[in-house]
C-alpha cells in the first residue's frame, strides 16, 4: 500500500510537468490555430541558455530562470515576426514544415554550440523529502508541480480576464471579424508564441534536473504532452491538465505493476492510450464533440 | 505533348537508370542505390502527404519495421534476403493499416503529432525485446552477393536490385494516383467537407492511404538493411522521419517525379552536400563545422530557404519551366491531363 502511494504521488509530479506542456500545446493551439513542432526543441534551446547563464556566467538559479522567460518571449515573438509571418498565407503543409525545419535547427544547434554530451542541470529545490506515513514525498517534485501549475494559472487568468486575452482569443476564433474590430491580429500571433516559449522554457528548466540536459530532452516529454492532451480532449484547457496528471500516475502504476512494461515501453504505452482515446471517445474526457458546418 | 509527358519522363528516368552505372564509381553505384530505395520511400509518403495532404512524422519507423523483418527472416530463419522484399513491405503496411485506423480521425497538424511519437516508441519496443530484435546491439546481415549465376559487384547487385523494385513501385503509385481512388485522395486533401458531402469516406481513404505509404516505406525499409547489412535501433532515429518528409517538401508534395529530386537530396545532403557547404561557411567564418549538429543546421536552413523560396518544390519549378517551354513552343496544345500528376 506505501508503495502504492509512492508512485501515486511520483506519477503526480511527472503528470504535472506533462500538463503544463499539454496546456501550452492546448492553450497556443487555440490561441493562434498553429501547432509549433519546435515547441520542444525551443524548450530545449532554452533550457540550454539558462544553463549556460548559471554555470559559465554565474548567475543564481532565480535569476537565470527570469532572465531566460524574457529571452524565451522574445525570442519566440522575433522567430514569429521573421520566419513564421512571411508564410502566413502559405498552406498547413508548409508553416507545419516551416516549424519542422526550426525543430531541427535548434536541434543541431544546441548540439554544435553545446555539445550533445549530458549535462547536469541544477534543481532550485532541495533534495531532501518530506516522510509522510512512510510516502517520500521529495521537495523537488513538489516545487516543479507548485511552478508549473503556478505559470498555467498565471497564464489561464491572462486568457481570461485581460483584454490582451480576449483579443488573442478573438483573434484565433474569427481572425477577419476581429480584424474589423481592430484587433492587430498578426501581432497577438507573434505574442502568443512569445507566450508558448516561455511556457515551454518554465517546462523545460522543470524537466531538466530530472532527465538531464541533452538537445534530445524534450522529444519524448513532448509526446507524452501530446498524449494527455488527447486523454484530456484537445480543447479543454482542464483536461489537459487532469490528462496530464492521469497519465503520470498511469505510466507509474504500469511500470510497478505490470512487469512486461519496462521503462522502455513508456513511450509506446502513452501512444497506446493516445490511440485507445481516439478510438472509444476521440473527443476525450473533457472535450466537446465539435460538429462542423460548411 | 501533354499526353507523353509521363510515359516519356518515366523512359527517361530508366534509361538514365540503366545507364548511371557504367558512368560512375562503384562506390557512387553504391550511394545511387540508396536513391532508389529512397525514391521508394518517398513515392509512398507523397502519397499519403502529398496527395492525401495528410502529414506523417513516423514514416522512418516504417522503414524500420521492414529492415527488422527482413533481417529477422534472414538471420533467424534462413530466408533469402529477396523474397522478404514483398513480405516487409506487408508486414509494414498492416501495421501502418493498425496506426491509420484511430491516427486518421485527427485533422492536420494533430496527426503529425500523433506520428511523431512512431519513431520513438519503435526504438523503445525494439530495446524492450532484445530476444527477438537483438536489442541495442542489433543484427547483422550476410555481406552483399550478387545472386542468379550473375557475378558482379555487390554495389551493382544492389543498385540493379534497388531499382528494380523502384521503377515497379514508381509506375504502381501512379496507378493508384491516378484513378477513382486518385482522385479521392485530392478530394480529402482538398476539402474533407466537400470530399464527405460526394460521398468519399475521409476516415477510410486516410486509413487505406496511410497504410499504402506505410507499405512502401517498407519496402524500402527491407531494400536499406540488406543494402547497409546491419539494422540497429540508432539506424531509424526520428532524423530519418523528418529527413523523408524534407524530401517530399523538396520534390514537391503532390508530385511523383518530383520525388526523384527528393530522393537524390536525402541521399547526398547528408554524405556529401551538407558537409561540403559547410566547408564553404568554415572557411569563411573560422567555425568548427564538424562538430555535431552541424549536418542538422545545414538541412534545416536548406529547408526554410525551400519553403520561402520554392514552395511546390523541384517538381514546381520544373513545371513553370514546362509551362514557359511549351508556351513558346505553341499556342494550340490545350492540356488535358492533371497538371499535379506531371
Amino acid at each position: 500500500m506505501q508503495q502504492f502511494f509512492q508512485q501515486l504521488v511520483s506519477g503526480l509530479a511527472d503528470g504535472a510537468i506533462f500538463g503544463s506542456l499539454a496546456l501550452a500545446l492546448v492553450l497556443i493551439y487555440k490561441a493562434t490555430e498553429v501547432i509549433n513542432f519546435a515547441q520542444g526543441e525551443m524548450a530545449m534551446f532554452t533550457t540550454y541558455i539558462s544553463w549556460s547563464l548559471i554555470t559559465h556566467h554565474g548567475f543564481s538559479f532565480w535569476e537565470a530562470f527570469f532572465a531566460t522567460l524574457l529571452i524565451a518571449f522574445v525570442g519566440g515573438v522575433l522567430l514569429q515576426r521573421t520566419l513564421i509571418r512571411p508564410l502566413e498565407r502559405a498552406s498547413v503543409l508548409t508553416t507545419v514544415m516551416a516549424t519542422i525545419a526550426l525543430l531541427v535547427i535548434f536541434n543541431g544547434l544546441a548540439a554544435w554550440i553545446w555539445s550533445p554530451q549530458l549535462q547536469f542541470f541544477p534543481s532550485p529545490f532541495p533534495t531532501t523529502s518530506w516522510v509522510i506515513g512512510g510516502v517520500h514525498i521529495s521537495k523537488q517534485d513538489l516545487g516543479t508541480f507548485g511552478v508549473t501549475i503556478g505559470c498555467v494559472f498565471v497564464l489561464w487568468l491572462f486568457f481570461r480576464f485581460t483584454k490582451l486575452g480576449l483579443a488573442m482569443r478573438a483573434g484565433a476564433l474569427n481572425p477577419a471579424a476581429a480584424r474589423l474590430l481592430g484587433v492587430r491580429t498578426s501581432w497577438l500571433l507573434a505574442l502568443g508564441w512569445g507566450f508558448a516559449a516561455a511556457l515551454g522554457a518554465v517546462s523545460g528548466m522543470m524537466v531538466a534536473p530530472t532527465v538531464f540536459l541533452t538537445p534530445n530532452m524534450m522529444q519524448a516529454v513532448l509526446i507524452y504532452a501530446f498524449a494527455a492532451a488527447v486523454l484530456g480532449g484537445l480543447e479543454s484547457p482542464i483536461g489537459a491538465v487532469v490528462g496530464g496528471l492521469a497519465l503520470g500516475v498511469m505510466l507509474n502504476m504500469l511500470g510497478t505493476y505490470v512487469h512486461p512494461v519496462t521503462s522502455e515501453l513508456r513511450l509506446p504505452v502513452a501512444l497506446g492510450v493516445l490511440l485507445v482515446v481516439l478510438l472509444i471517445k476521440p473527443a476525450g474526457l473533457f472535450g466537446r464533440v465539435v460538429v462542423r458546418r460548411v | 505533348m501533354s499526353r507523353f509527358r509521363i510515359p516519356v519522363g518515366f523512359a527517361v528516368l530508366a534509361c538514365a537508370v540503366a545507364v548511371a552505372p557504367f558512368l560512375v564509381s562503384n562506390y557512387h553505384t553504391y550511394q545511387l542505390a540508396f536513391v532508389g530505395l529512397y525514391l521508394v520511400a518517398l513515392v509512398g509518403l507523397d502519397i499519403l502527404t502529398g496527395f492525401t495532404g495528410q502529414i506523417s512524422l513516423g514514416h522512418g519507423a516504417f522503414m524500420g519495421i521492414g529492415a527488422y523483418t527482413t533481417t529477422i527472416l534472414v538471420v533467424d530463419h534462413g530466408w533469402r534476403d529477396l523474397w522478404t522484399i514483398p513480405l516487409a513491405g506487408v508486414v509494414a503496411g498492416v501495421i501502418g493499416l493498425a496506426f491509420g485506423l484511430p491516427a486518421t480521425r485527427f485533422a492536420g497538424p494533430y496527426l503529425a503529432l500523433a506520428t511523431f511519437a512512431i519513431p520513438l516508441s519503435f526504438i523503445g519496443i525494439v530495446k524492450r525485446f532484445p530476444s527477438f530484435t537483438g536489442g541495442n546491439v542489433g543484427k547483422n546481415l550476410p555481406q552483399l552477393h550478387s545472386e542468379f549465376g550473375w557475378h558482379v559487384n555487390p554495389s551493382i547487385w544492389f543498385y540493379v536490385v534497388c531499382w528494380v523494385v523502384a521503377l515497379v513501385m514508381f509506375p504502381v503509385a501512379y496507378l493508384i494516383v491516378r484513378g477513382r481512388f486518385g482522385r479521392a485522395l485530392r478530394a480529402v486533401r482538398d476539402s474533407e467537407i466537400a470530399a464527405t458531402a460526394n460521398g468519399v469516406s475521409t476516415a477510410a481513404v486516410k486509413t487505406a492511404a496511410f497504410g499504402i505509404s506505410a507499405f512502401y516505406c517498407g519496402i524500402a525499409g527491407s531494400l536499406y538493411a540488406i543494402g547497409i547489412t546491419y539494422v540497429n535501433p540508432d539506424t531509424f532515429p526520428i532524423d530519418l522521419s523528418i529527413l523523408l518528409l524534407v524530401g517530399i517538401v523538396l520534390g514537391g508534395a503532390g508530385s511523383l517525379y518530383g520525388m526523384v529530386f527528393g530522393a537524390l537530396f536525402v541521399e547526398f545532403i547528408r554524405i556529401s552536400w551538407g558537409p561540403g557547404i559547410l566547408d564553404l561557411v568554415s572557411k569563411a567564418h573560422h567555425l568548427d563545422t564538424h562538430a555535431p549538429g552541424s549536418g542538422l543546421v545545414v538541412y534545416g536552413v536548406v529547408l526554410l530557404l525551400v519553403l520561402y523560396i520554392a514552395p511546390a518544390g523541384a517538381a514546381g519549378l520544373v513545371r513553370q519551366l514546362l509551362a514557359i517551354v511549351s508556351r513558346l513552343r505553341s499556342k494550340k496544345d490545350t492540356s488535358l491531363s492533371d497538371p499535379s500528376l506531371v
